[in-house]
């Protein structure tokens, strides 16, 4: 119990500190001091604006989208109990794009605001639903990733589809943000659209830590020591495909995170699933807020993708996960 | 009987170019929106054969409605070599395969630079002038230019002295620099452009942060367009509109602001205006 509260207590402080580097960081050199006096006392005068504006939501939503990936990764891993299950590689993230991708270019977005995360999550449910029917209680490896490239490559494919035929010139040339994600230029808009459904998230998910747990032994000793299967699989559902919807639909599908996050936290936590929920949480946002302050230190002003960030670090970890699999038997 | 009133009337066309002089082609094919707007002011009745489809745009071109009165092409060799030319006109921009197709097929092609600055306007129409054997024209048009260009510096010189720093912001946060056709239009306008201390010489993505610390006076923005995209959402930033709060309210960059043309005056107008604001502001 106290190695998991001292792994709580680091990986807090972890996020905490990277939120605060966050909000020091970007194109225009400011000093710390500086802009942290402008952001908490403030004035009318510009920095301010930069940073209560510009910098706070965007690192607000780094955590919120980050916590999203990796609880929801987390989450499916333990149900599926499979590691390879992560929302961007098995087209959860994809769809949920597209989702949110029809809802702006029919127009309901600007008529309704909330149009915009319901659209990406109801793409996200459709995907999960899909898989689980697919990959089955189980979850065997080869059925869920052959799925999933499935569903990635369609609703890649109708996402770009949508956005060619769009009549904005723009929208053709930002597949690369809904393929790859991004935070770049996000305001509070977007932090009070999306904060309602993800704590809507954290608390359909959080909670599923003690049924998770029994499933490791099994779905009949899970049903035996009180654990409602049916119950646990629809909340699951519901749970992913808000906070996939809430995330991808401000910020775009940003892949790996849910796989790596997760995969790095495991061994700390015991191996158990339960655990690994709100752990994976914090990993998630520590590893977004990083990514995204890497974009920014590589290449300021540029709009990098996050999406690249976490797939050089996420795909040689998912090819060594496949070829343990391979090793295994499995 | 049609092929019959064809053939005469192209037999009228090809006197009247006798008269003209040897170098006017009377069979022109302009394939570039700002070429095609460049040509309609300046061609001979019935020389111009076809203007690209961008010209009837009404959001980017100036001159859709006269746009109306010309065939359309879709800058495709094909369609082009069919209406038998004798002078394509393409823009530097234009798709290079097709340029070099319809030069391997025997074609003339000239093709133009895009105007960086107002210097440009006055070459670009002495230029076209020249292609289309109208050089009397083009002067004309030249000194209208001038002319329009003067009444509106001393417009702008009278209301104040001090220059105000403004931005030409655009999609994605793409900034226009000194060194660009935008640039000029707030030049002569009386408004000094924030890219420059930005260190932006033509143009080029300026994050919204920098350009909220560089804190300018006006922000023109441009005209939306239908649908929606990401690249887009950045020009509705609440910080950016708190910005334009501050500041007086812009014009929004059009299809003045494109081309090199005569139409620049327009964009040119409508800021001088906007500058009179801000200086009876209090």
């Amino acid at each position: 119990m106290t190695r998991y509260l001292w792994l709580m207590i680091g990986l807090t402080a972890g996020v905490a500190l990277l939120f605060v580097a966050s909000l020091l960081v970007g194109p225009a050199k400011i000093s710390p001091l500086v802009s942290l006096s402008a952001l908490i006392w403030g004035d009318s005068g510009p920095l301010t604006l930069v940073m209560r504006e510009i910098r706070l939501p965007r690192a607000l939503l780094g955590i919120m989208v980050g916590a999203s990936l990796g609880l929801c990764g987390a989450a499916m891993q333990g149900y599926l109990r499979n590691p390879l299950a992560e929302p961007g590689l098995i087209g959860v993230s994809g769809s949920a794009a597209l989702g949110a991708v029809i809802a702006i270019q029919t127009g309901l977005t600007a008529a309704f605001a909330l149009a915009l995360p319901l659209a990406a999550l109801a793409g996200a449910a459709v995907s999960v639903v899909l898989l689980f029917a697919l990959a089955g209680p189980r979850g065997g490896s080869l059925t869920l990733i052959l799925a999933g490239i499935a569903i990635s490559a369609l609703a890649g494919a109708f996402t770009a589809l949508v956005l060619s035929l769009s009549p904005n010139p723009f929208a053709a040339t930002e597949i690369v943000f809904w393929m790859m994600g991004s935070l770049a230029d996000r305001s509070f808009l977007h932090v009070t659209l999306a904060l309602p459904f993800i704590l809507l998230g954290l608390a359909l998910l959080l909670p599923l830590a003690r049924g998770l747990d029994t499933l490791t032994l099994g779905e009949d000793a899970a049903a035996a020591l009180g654990t409602h299967l049916l119950r646990l699989r629809l909340t699951l559902i519901s749970g992913v495909a808000v906070m996939v919807g809430t995330a991808t639909a401000v910020a775009g599908a940003v892949g790996f995170v849910g796989l790596v996050v997760p995969h790095l936290l495991r061994s700390a936590v015991g191996a158990r699933p339960g655990k690994l929920l709100a752990a994976s949480a914090l990993g998630g946002a520590a590893m977004v807020l990083a990514a995204d302050i890497a974009v920014r230190l590589i290449l300021p002003g540029r709009d990098l993708k996050l999406g690249v960030l976490t797939a050089i670090v996420g795909a040689p970890l998912f090819l060594h996960l496949v070829y343990r699999t391979r090793r295994d038997g499995g | 009987m049609r092929l019959l009133l064809c053939l005469i009337a192209g037999f009228v066309v090809a006197l009247t170019q006798i008269g003209i002089g040897n170098a006017a082609p009377a069979r022109v094919v302009s394939m570039n929106l700002c070429t095609d707007q460049l040509a309609m002011l300046l061609a001979a009745e019935g020389q111009l054969v076809s203007v690209s489809y961008l010209a009837r745009d009404e959001r980017s071109s100036a001159m859709a409605r006269q746009a109306q009165n010309y065939p359309v092409n879709h800058g495709l060799a094909e369609e082009i070599f069919l209406l038998k030319p004798d002078l394509v006109i393409a823009g530097q921009f234009t798709s290079q395969t097709t340029v070099s197709m319809l030069k391997r097929l025997g074609m003339p092609v000239a093709i133009m630079s895009p105007a960086y600055a107002l210097d440009d306007v006055r070459d670009r129409i002495t230029e076209m002038g020249r292609h289309l054997g109208r050089e009397r024209k083009a002067a004309e048009l030249i000194a209208a230019f001038d002319a329009g260009l003067v009444a509106l510096r001393d417009t702008s010189a009278k209301h104040s002295r001090r220059r105000p720093r403004a931005a030409v912001y655009a999609a994605s946060g793409y900034v226009s620099g000194p060194e660009s056709l935008s640039g000029a239009i707030l030049d002569a306008a009386g408004f000094d452009n924030v890219a420059r201390e930005a260190g932006v010489p033509v143009g080029g993505l300026l994050p919204l942060e920098q350009l909220v610390l560089l804190n300018p006076d006006l922000v023109v923005l441009p005209t939306p367009w239908p649908g929606a995209s990401r690249s887009e959402e950045v020009l509705g930033h609440p910080a950016l509109l708190a910005l334009q709060d501050r500041t007086a309210a812009a014009p929004l960059t059009d299809r003045d602001w494109i081309c090199g043309t005569p139409r620049v005056l327009n964009a040119i107008a409508s800021l001088v205006n906007v500058r009179k604001k801000i200086s009876e502001a209090p």
